[in-house]
């Protein structure tokens, strides 16, 4: 049954608050991580907020004939949108808002990310931003409905679209025992959708930097900002659906989560960084021939277990 | 039916109307591809707010998530289909004016005519309180049938669009007797076949 949401237990403007700096903190966490992985320690938390400060304050530059609009409507989408997706991820056992959709509701913010990063690259009126633009929207195509089945799986083994309900259902068993396919699918759509490590080809050097490579100032702080953020939520949503959340003994709940959530990150930027970054024809095609009939597969032993009683 | 809505829901869809329609005029305004795509989506999603101010939250979200999707896939076509590859250059969404007028009009006739007239049946038992699991057992229940077909309908168009957009077939991929062990293919994808 729907429990309180953060919402009602915190008030509406401080919770939006709470969930905003907690993704802020998310962001940095995953900036941190990759920088220590790429350069080592040194100054790993500071530099991300002292580049933030320098974009902030460094004068925008434009193209000839940029569409204006459409160009700042993604700008600024892309972390409005990774925060959205926060909206639904249970902190200390709630969500900012619970519906009976959680899980379609990620889903949806994910797609309009893939729209608002196609945007990014549209505005500005460049080739290199285009031809990033629409990497980004065939690997978007072919990592999304991988994403969607493992999203459902979890949906499928707790009998409920509602994140708590997810969270409640793995009291005797993490899902990733019986769904590492999904776990990891999950994982690495995440990254194909925050079009980093091995799926940067959308922003890759070949292209001049892709979709960011005319971003600058406040522009370019917001579409990194949002990638970051995005990636730091999705590994929270994949500590909720596959590492059973805030369950864990003698620390309390939330810092349970706070660590599940750090060990995705962490094993995550460890891989993806270890990883060559794969030509967009490469990943897409794994995407649809790989990945699509795995995680159907992973479903189908999902719901057999189901029908069996496994998870009641 | 609109006496159980708060003010605030009433005030929320009639805004979000006149915001989707507002937003499906402009597709037909602007003169950019993009623009007009967008304006489409921007009228999806104020129709996904309507349904979520009238608590049917599973409808809303999947309208976002259906709509955002085919708007850029949609995008991805328009690179297949057009003229204008990138849809770069200014064009206008209104074609057969005159037709397109008719059209429109008959169908907005028939839709307020049926709207008004029809006597729509009211409900007699509550409300449920899980809108999205109701809404499950209708679609694997008693409408299974309809949404197989539509589902097989849209499966099979989507097939179609690709076929018709690509100019290349097995032949030209695995020769005239289609004998070759690796396909010929202008971009080599990531899997050994």
């Amino acid at each position: 049954m729907p429990e309180r949401t953060l919402a009602e237990v915190w008030g509406l403007v401080p919770a939006v608050l709470g969930i905003v700096a907690i993704g802020l903190v998310l962001g940095l966490v995953v900036t941190a991580v990759d920088r220590v992985v790429v350069v080592g320690a040194s100054g790993a938390a500071v530099e991300p907020i002292r580049s933030s400060a320098r974009l902030l304050v460094e004068q925008r530059r434009t193209t000839l004939a940029p569409d204006r609009l459409l160009w700042r409507i993604g700008c600024v989408a892309v972390p409005t949108l990774a925060l959205l997706s926060l909206a639904v991820v249970p902190v200390g056992g709630r969500t900012l808002w619970s519906t009976s959709a959680d899980l379609v509701w990620f889903n949806a913010m994910e797609a309009l990310l893939w729209a608002a990063v196609w945007l990014v690259g549209w505005g500005p009126n460049a080739i290199h931003a285009l031809t990033g633009g629409y990497r980004f929207l065939a690997q978007g195509l072919a990592y999304e409905l991988p994403l969607m089945f493992a999203l459902i799986t979890a949906g499928l083994a707790a009998g409920s679209l509602r994140t708590t309900d997810v969270v409640a259902a793995q009291q005797g068993l993490w899902f990733v025992v019986t769904m590492p396919v999904a776990f990891v699918v999950f994982v690495a759509s995440a990254a194909a959708f925050a079009f980093w490590g091995p799926f940067a080809a959308p922003a890759a050097p070949d292209i001049a930097g892709g979709v960011t490579s005319e971003l600058s100032g406040v522009d370019r702080l917001l579409v990194e900002a949002g990638r970051a953020v995005f990636l730091g939520a999705s590994a929270a949503m994949a500590a909720a659906l596959f590492l059973g959340g805030d369950s864990g003994p003698w620390l309390p709940g939330p810092l349970w989560h706070l660590l599940k959530t750090l060990a995705v990150v962490a094993a995550l930027v460890w891989v993806g960084r270890r990883m060559p970054m794969l030509r967009p024809d490469r990943t897409v095609e794994v995407g649809w021939m790989v990945l699509v009939p795995l995680t159907l597969l992973q479903a189908l032993i999902v719901a057999v277990l189901v029908l069996n009683g496994f998870y009641a | 039916m609109l006496s159980e809505l708060s003010g605030w829901a009433i005030t929320a869809v009639a805004a979000l109307g006149v915001l989707s329609v507002a937003a499906g005029v402009a597709v037909f305004v602007v003169d950019s591809m993009a623009r007009a795509t967008f304006a489409l989506l921007a009228s999806f999603l104020a129709v996904a707010g309507i349904l979520l101010a009238l608590d049917l939250v599973y409808l809303a979200v999947v309208t976002a998530l259906m709509m955002t999707i085919e708007m850029a896939i949609m995008a991805v076509f328009m690179i297949m289909f057009m003229m204008n590859p990138a849809g770069l250059m200014p064009m206008t969404m209104v074609h057969n004016a005159k037709g397109s007028a008719v059209t429109g009009a008959g169908a907005f006739v028939v839709l307020t005519v049926g709207i008004w007239t029809i006597d729509w049946p009211t409900r007699d038992t509550s409300r449920p309180a899980d809108s999205t699991r109701q809404l499950g057992e209708a679609i694997m229940g008693s409408h299974m049938l309809v949404m197989l077909v539509i589902g097989i309908g849209l499966f099979t168009t989507i097939l179609a669009g690709t076929v018709l957009a690509t100019s290349r077939g097995r032949y030209d991929r695995f020769g005239a007797g289609l004998t070759a062990k690796r396909p010929d293919d202008p971009v080599p994808g990531g899997l050994r076949r």
